[in-house]
């Protein structure tokens, strides 16, 4: 589900400056809380700093993400609209910086 | 093995003994039509009266200014049309972004181009600054702001909010369907809606008190003599009316004590959960409902959440998205930037004792560990 160094490619001017390390999180398509649980699993152990993207087309998800950064003492970048999914309508891209090891 | 414990008392609750005997009492002595001559529809008009009467004192309010509908989704939707209807130019609709989904949908209905929503804070209180900046404009048919969120708990500063409509002239709409009953009745309101079965009344039958100075139009048939109420059209069940003012007085008659044990009950709950990994408990922990609180638990199904506590013996709330299958999350929820996934909702009702929110809270974070490891979260304890 994660794939590491590559940073979503619609995502133009995607936060976080190019030499920090990126994770990318596909949860299109999954329902709440699924994204938030993904993101959390694609982060563990990594360090302070890192910047991941989580794809979601999960309208919940534009909401939890944030709120998981505000929980997990980690920052909320923002949010970038991707193309739009065949099957599952609307997507976002929504990027954190990890502050400290999750 | 245990009993049930019923917490999740918002908007209905268990008919206590005597609210059911005022049931009975009003099959036996109210069934006849209250508006004719005889002595039986006497007996049926003075229990309305009787009724109508005690309710109106409990809100501050006359009882002529009392009407009696259907349900609180009626009363909002005739209140709103009836005001938007009464001052015609003024099309805009100001509603708080925490207001009910039946309020929110009856300014639709009044004003079906002019809602305009006012956010809240992290806490659910109104942005008074966005308030007072929207009613610069004088385009404003009406304001409508709930005296407390069903979900957060949180009450909000009317006093200041009627300040501001006051100032600009707008009347104020107040929502008290989840707060009557439970805290003191608000101040300040040019209209205001109740719901008895929130207080312990049964359900079918909802309170709209209008003050005579506020402007209101009936957009629906008016069946003409006394009982053509068009808040009730054919009239209202005065069983279900009766019971419905017990209810209230007997709440009034425990408030202040029952108030008091269940906020000490909410506060051992809040401070119990914060202690959870990855909970985010919502709304104002001091300026709130006594016996409402909502949390959220990360990398939890809500409604697995429910159904788990649910073989437990627990009947509590959600407000998540995920439950409800729909794809907007709760507005409530997302107005204050709250996780909108793994939600639980608590009301407590009089009838809870102690040692039943001791058994919930023993059993709490074994349940959310569960589901947390049942939707694929990493253990979270």
């Amino acid at each position: 589900m994660a794939s590491e160094g590559d940073v979503p490619e619609p995502a133009e001017g995607a936060p976080g400056a190019p030499d920090e390390p990126a994770v990318v999180v596909d949860a299109r398509g999954l329902a709440c809380p699924q994204p938030v649980i993904e993101l959390a699993r694609a982060v563990e152990g990594r360090p302070a700093g890192t910047v991941a993207t989580v794809w979601a087309t999960d309208a919940a998800a534009r909401l939890d993400v944030p709120a998981w950064a505000r929980l997990t003492g980690n920052e909320f970048v923002g949010e970038q609209d991707l193309p739009e999914s065949e099957t599952d309508g609307r997507a976002f891209a929504l990027t954190v910086r990890l502050r400290e090891r999750v | 093995m245990a009993g049930r414990a019923y917490l999740d008392a918002g908007g209905a609750a268990p008919l206590t003994p005597r609210v059911q005997e005022a049931l009975k009492k009003g099959f036996e002595q109210g069934w006849a039509d209250p508006w004719r001559l005889a002595s039986e529809s006497r007996t049926a008009r003075l229990l309305l009266q009787g009724a109508t009467e005690a309710v109106a004192d409990v809100l501050g309010a006359r009882p002529e200014w009392l009407h009696w509908t259907p349900s609180p989704h009626l009363g909002f939707e005739r209140l709103l049309t009836g005001i938007v209807a009464a001052r015609r130019g003024r099309e805009r609709v100001l509603v708080s972004a925490i207001e009910r989904d039946a309020l929110v949908a009856a300014a639709e209905h009044a004003s079906p181009h002019g809602l305009d929503t006012i956010g809240v804070s992290r806490e659910g209180h109104v942005d008074l600054d966005a308030l007072r900046s929207a009613l610069s404009v004088p385009d404003v048919s009406l304001v409508a702001i709930q005296h407390a969120n069903q979900e957060l708990g949180t009450v909000q500063r009317l006093d200041a909010v009627a300040q501001a409509t006051a100032d600009a002239g707008v009347p104020l709409v107040v929502d008290a369907t989840a707060s009557i009953g439970h805290i003191d009745p608000p101040e300040h309101w040019d209209a205001l809606v109740a719901h008895p079965a929130d207080w312990g009344g049964p359900a079918g039958v909802g309170v709209v008190a209008l003050r005579p100075q506020t402007r209101w139009l009936a957009r629906w048939p008016e069946l003409p003599g006394p009982g053509g109420d068009g808040w009730a059209p054919g009239g209202v069940s005065i069983p279900l009316v009766l019971a419905a003012a017990v209810a209230l007085q007997e709440r009034e008659e425990s408030r202040q004590h029952e108030s008091a044990r269940l906020s000490s009950l909410i506060d051992r709950i809040r401070g119990t959960v914060a202690l959870i990994d990855g909970i985010d408990v919502q709304g104002d922990p001091v300026e709130r409902l006594p016996h409402v609180l909502t949390f959220s638990c990360l990398y939890a199904d809500g409604e697995a959440l429910v159904s788990r506590l649910d073989r437990e013996g627990f009947a509590v709330g959600s407000g998540s998205a995920c439950a409800t299958g729909t794809l907007e999350p709760s507005r409530v929820l997302a107005a204050v930037g709250a996780l909108t996934h793994g939600n639980v909702r608590l009301a407590l009702h009089p009838g809870v004792p102690d040692d039943e929110v001791e058994r919930f809270l023993a059993v709490l974070p074994r349940v959310i560990d569960d589901v947390r490891h049942q939707v694929g979260a990493r253990g979270q304890s």
